[in-house]
């Protein structure tokens, strides 16, 4: 058994930038390797691909990420931790085959799946009666101007914990490859398998879930989504290093960040990120555990280190939380801008106009001044006398895609029916795919794993 | 004094729930913190932002607030018409609140 391993997180969410995690994998010294791309809503786009394709279906940027990475990975004898394997990580470990084949390199990958509840239902359809609801605030979008239907669902996909993973690293996998999973789970599987911590000590299952929870959205504890150049002012933003982690056996860590890339850790982004989504603090939800973040104590411990320790855990959770994604509406959009004097009144008058030509077509129209008003939804300082350009902003929701082109066309036909010098229309039309949660027993998922060799 | 001034602050979402950290830069204001800005005044600050429940943790362990703010992402992260869907820009209009 070890005592120490280090985890880096090379990537926070599906379109994050690839150089930071080839320079984890070249110089951090890393023995495992995190790839987060899997956002709640990415899983639902991923299904509506598989649809289409079945071989589809997996992280866009997959062959991107893997062709860029794998030299340093087997150099350097890094395992990879990732749930690019989206909607389908079975066809998504074949592809990273492929990729290893084509490249002479030897490699076991493992893709880890089971959580795909929408495809269990194998032409069924799905339905909202079967899954225990959720929380309050869901029940208001779950009701909200019109309730979902079961047939406008789309994908469901329960979040599994770490027994897959773990189970694929005791099968030497080299790359791991998962479908929906806890993001925290990601990093907390190595620490289960490398220290033999038992799952049910909810105390390491606690203490090991703050450090995921802290990497997992990578630059966002090394000083992305946090600079403020007047308070928080973070040196070379544009070669911002993503984090890695030495992780102890007693569950402790250090945070940091490779020496000479931009960014920074200290107390204050690991305290940004620690609270970052955190809806309970002393109940934080994984399915591995609710793990309490109210005893954990961080101490600068050297430049860009902070050290992480304290946090403990309950009980494993009796349910699986499961992302339903469903097909909501068409979201139409147009923008117009207006510069110079009475900038804000011109726009005022499109958006009067806008409003009177769209209100029959739809009941949900949002009439936004982009420079004043769309961002904070309120004007905490309204100065409307000296405002020098002004974008009027004007977005509804629509059944069909061909009445949300609607907003669209009224913004266009301001050129020449509306206020003068308006200018610089974009028009949009998109499906918009809506998520709820709802929760399932966890005899009704079953963690599994397929390994593959190249 | 701005919060702005002397604490920094992170938005988070969670379907239609909007979570704002509230961290002091130097960790000696966290009790003045605590007892200035309550979960009525950051209620009333926000009231065109959030309207559902305002929840205030306090973490001495790490002498910050959390305010977990219900019904504030206008029905939700994926459907909202807002620009700004998930309201990451959110934390900025915590830290315009003015406290005395």
């Amino acid at each position: 058994m070890k005592n120490k391993i280090r985890i880096g997180c090379g990537a926070g969410f599906s379109g994050d930038r690839i150089e930071p995690a080839i320079i984890l994998a070249e110089k951090a010294e890393l023995d495992y390797l995190v790839l987060e791309c899997l956002a709640e809503r990415t899983i639902a786009l991923a299904q509506k691909r598989k649809q289409e394709d079945p071989i589809k279906g997996y992280d866009p940027f997959l062959e991107r990420r893997v062709e860029s990475l794998l030299p340093a990975l087997v150099k350097n004898k890094i395992k990879v931790i990732t749930n690019m394997g989206a909607a389908n990580p079975i066809e998504a470990a074949k592809k990273i085959i492929d990729i290893a084949t084509r490249k002479n390199i030897k490699i076991k990958v493992a893709a880890v799946h089971g959580d795909d509840v929408f495809s269990q239902l194998a032409g069924k359809q799905f339905d909202f009666n079967d899954f225990i609801s959720f929380s309050e605030d869901e029940k208001i979008i779950h009701h909200a101007s019109s309730p979902i239907h079961n047939e406008q669902v789309v994908s469901a996909n329960a979040y599994m914990g770490v027994e897959a993973i773990v189970e694929a690293l005791k099968a030497d996998a080299q790359i791991i490859i998962t479908g929906r999973v806890a993001d925290p789970s990601l990093f907390l599987a190595p620490m289960i398998y490398e220290f033999g911590w038992r799952t049910d000590d909810y105390d390491l299952m606690g203490k090991g879930t703050v450090t995921g929870h802290l990497l997992e959205c990578a630059g966002q504890v090394t000083g992305g989504y946090f600079a403020d150049p007047l308070k928080k002012p973070v040196e070379n933003m544009d070669t911002l290093g993503h984090p890695f982690a030495d992780v102890f056996a007693d569950g402790s860590s250090i945070i940091s960040k490779v020496d000479g890339t931009g960014g920074i850790v200290n107390l204050q982004t690991v305290k940004e990120q620690l609270l970052y989504e955190v809806v309970n603090p002393y109940e934080y939800y994984t399915p591995d555990v609710v793990a309490d973040f109210t005893t954990v104590k961080l101490k600068e411990v050297g430049k860009d280190k902070v050290h992480i320790s304290g946090g403990t855990g309950n009980h494993k959770p009796p349910t699986y939380k499961v992302s339903v994604g469903y097909k909501a509406f068409y979201l139409g959009e147009g923008e117009i801008s207006y510069a110079g004097p009475i900038a804000y009144e011109r726009a005022l008058l499109a958006g009067s106009i806008i409003e009177k030509r769209l209100k029959s077509k739809t009941g949900d129209l949002r009439v936004d001044y982009i420079g004043l008003n769309s961002t904070l939804r309120k004007n905490f300082a309204l100065n409307t006398d000296n405002v020098s350009e002004i974008r009027l902003r004007v977005a509804g929701k629509f059944q069909t895609s061909s009445e949300a082109v609607s907003v669209g066309e009224e913004v266009e036909a301001l050129y020449t029916n509306g206020p003068a010098g308006g200018g610089g229309v974009r028009k949009y039309v998109n499906e918009v795919i809506g998520i709820v949660s709802v929760l399932i027993e966890r005899n009704r998922i079953s963690p599994q794993i397929t390994v593959f060799n190249s | 004094m701005r919060l702005y001034d002397i604490a920094h602050s992170r938005a988070g979402d969670k379907g239609n729930t909007l979570t704002l950290s509230l961290i002091p830069y130097n960790e000696a204001d966290y009790s003045m913190l605590c007892e200035k800005v309550t979960v009525a005044n950051v209620k009333e600050h926000l009231k065109e932002i959030v309207h559902g429940e305002v929840i205030r943790y306090e973490l001495p362990n790490i002498s910050s607030l959390l305010f977990v703010c219900h019904n504030a992402l206008m029905g939700g992260v994926t459907t909202s018409l807002s620009l700004d869907t998930h309201g990451k820009a959110l934390s900025y209009a915590l830290l315009e609140m003015e406290i005395k």
